[in-house]
C-alpha cells in the first residue's frame, strides 16, 4: 500500500481514538464540574458522619461547591474530622453550618452547607464549628419507637 | 513405586525449571526489544504502519463489538434498574462498567484474538524462512527494524481502541436507554457526569488498557519469536498467544482493579 495512504489511514485511526478519549472525558466524565485542586480546606467535626465518603460532594442549595477530601477520627474528642476543599468561587460566611444528608432515599451521603449572618468569610484552614450528624436510621427508629411508647402511656 | 514418585517429582521439577526458563528467555527478550527502540524514533514510518496493521484494521471489530456490548448493556440494566425505580441511574451503570472494565478488558480480548495472532503469524514465519537471519547477515538489527515498531505500535493502538470501544459503548447506551426505551435523556446525561470520574475512573481506564497493550504485544511477539521455525511451531505458537494474552489479560486486570478500585 502506498505511504500516504498508510499516514492517512493512521491519522483516521488517531484522531478517532483522542476525540474518544476527549469524549469520554468531557461528556461522560465530570471533567468541566469544580476543580479538585483550586479551593480553599475548610474542617468540621461531627459526632457521626454515617455512610460518608471521601471524594462525596459538598453542595449548598444543591450545588457541588466543592469536595471531601479526608474523613479521619479524633481521638482526643471521639468526633468524626471532615476535611473538605470548597471551590474558590464560592465565599461563606464564617458562621456556616455543615449538616450530612443523603440525596433520595437510597442515594449517596454529601454535606450540606447552610449559609449563616457573619460579615466575614471563611478562610483556608478555617474550622465549621455548627456541625449536624448525619440521621441514623436505627436511631431514629428507636425514638420513634419511644415516643410512640410515650404517647400510648398518656392517653390511657 | 518409588521409580513412580521419582518420575513424578521429575516432571515436576522439568514443568517448573521449563517454565522458569521461558519466563527468564520472555523478559531478555522484552528487554532488548525496549532498549532498542531508538530506530522508532528516528523512522516514524516504521511504527506507523505497524499502528495501520494492528490499530486501523481492528477498528471495525472494535467499533461493532463496542456498540453491541453498550446496546445489550443498556437493554439488561434497564431491565434490572427498572425493578428499583431508578432507571435514570442507566448512564452510571453503562458509563462505569465500560470505562472501568469492559472498555479496557473487551477490546484487549479483540486485540490479541485480531492483532496479536497476526503478529506472532508474521513474527513466526520470518523466523521460520530464515528472514529474521537474513537481516542480521546484513547487520540489520531485527530488533530494532521489525521487533520493536510492532511493539510501539500496539501499544499506543490498544489505549485508542479501548477508548473507541467505551465511547462507542456509552453511546450504544444512549441508543438503547434514551432513543428506544424513553429514559429521560437529562437524567441519563447528568447522572453519568456527576458518578464517573475523570481521574479515578477515565484515566485508570486508560492505564489498564495501557498495560494490557504492553502485555499482548509483547506475549504476541515472543511467542512468535520463540516459535520452532516449522508450519506446526508456528501454529502452536498462534495458538498460544490468544490463550496466553487471554490468561494475563485477565489476571492483571483482577490485579489492577483491586488496586485501583477499591477506594484506598
Amino acid at each position: 500500500m502506498k505511504r500516504t495512504t498508510v499516514d492517512l489511514w493512521v491519522g483516521v485511526f488517531v484522531t478517532a481514538g483522542v476525540a474518544a478519549l476527549l469524549t469520554l472525558a468531557l461528556k461522560v466524565g465530570n471533567a468541566t464540574s469544580v476543580s479538585a485542586s483550586e479551593g480553599y480546606i475548610v474542617s468540621g467535626q461531627f459526632d457521626n458522619i454515617g455512610g460518608l465518603k471521601p471524594r462525596a460532594p459538598v453542595k449548598s442549595a444543591g450545588v457541588v461547591v466543592g469536595r471531601v477530601v479526608s474523613i479521619a477520627f479524633d481521638d482526643q474528642k471521639f468526633t468524626a474530622r471532615v476535611t473538605m476543599r470548597i471551590d474558590k468561587r464560592y465565599a461563606f460566611p464564617k458562621d456556616t453550618s455543615a449538616s450530612i444528608l443523603t440525596s433520595g432515599l437510597l442515594g449517596e451521603q454529601y454535606v450540606g452547607l447552610d449559609a449563616g449572618g457573619d460579615t466575614t468569610t471563611l478562610k483556608d484552614g478555617d474550622e465549621l464549628k455548627l456541625t449536624q450528624s448525619a440521621i441514623v436510621l436505627e436511631k431514629l427508629i428507636g425514638q420513634f419507637l419511644y415516643g410512640k411508647a410515650a404517647e400510648g402511656g398518656t392517653k390511657k | 513405586m518409588i521409580a513412580a514418585l521419582d518420575r513424578g517429582l521429575r516432571q515436576i521439577g522439568h514443568a517448573v525449571v521449563e517454565g522458569v526458563w521461558k519466563l527468564g528467555a520472555a523478559a531478555r527478550f522484552s528487554w532488548l526489544v525496549l532498549i532498542r527502540s531508538g530506530e522508532c524514533g528516528r523512522r516514524p514510518q516504521l511504527t506507523l504502519n505497524e499502528i495501520y496493521f494492528t490499530g486501523t484494521l481492528s477498528l471495525i471489530i472494535i467499533i461493532v463489538s463496542g456498540l453491541f456490548v453498550g446496546l445489550v448493556l443498556g437493554l439488561q440494566g434497564y431491565e434490572t434498574l427498572k425493578r428499583y425505580g431508578s432507571a435514570e441511574a442507566l448512564g452510571t451503570l453503562v458509563a462505569l462498567a465500560l470505562v472501568r472494565e469492559l472498555g479496557p478488558v473487551v477490546s484487549a480480548l479483540l486485540f490479541a484474538s485480531r492483532a496479536g495472532s497476526a503478529i506472532t503469524a508474521k513474527i513466526g514465519i520470518m523466523k521460520a524462512t530464515e528472514q529474521l537471519s537474513a537481516m542480521e547477515m546484513m547487520a540489520v538489527d531485527p530488533f530494532a527494524r521489525v521487533l520493536s515498531p510492532i511493539f510501539w505500535g500496539g501499544v499506543i493502538s490498544m489505549p485508542l481502541l479501548a477508548a473507541i470501544f467505551s465511547a462507542l459503548g456509552v453511546f450504544g447506551g444512549y441508543l438503547i436507554g434514551v432513543v428506544i426505551i424513553g429514559v429521560d435523556s437529562g437524567a441519563f446525561w447528568s447522572q453519568m457526569q456527576a458518578n464517573v470520574d475523570l481521574r479515578e475512573d477515565i484515566l485508570n481506564g486508560v492505564i489498564k488498557s495501557g498495560v494490557f497493550g504492553v502485555a499482548v504485544t509483547l506475549i504476541a511477539l515472543f511467542e512468535g519469536y520463540d516459535a520452532p521455525p516449522t508450519a506446526e511451531g508456528v501454529s502452536y505458537a498462534v495458538t498460544r498467544t490468544v490463550v496466553t494474552s487471554a490468561l494475563v489479560v485477565l489476571a492483571l486486570d483482577f490485579v489492577l482493579t483491586s488496586f485501583m478500585f477499591t477506594g484506598v
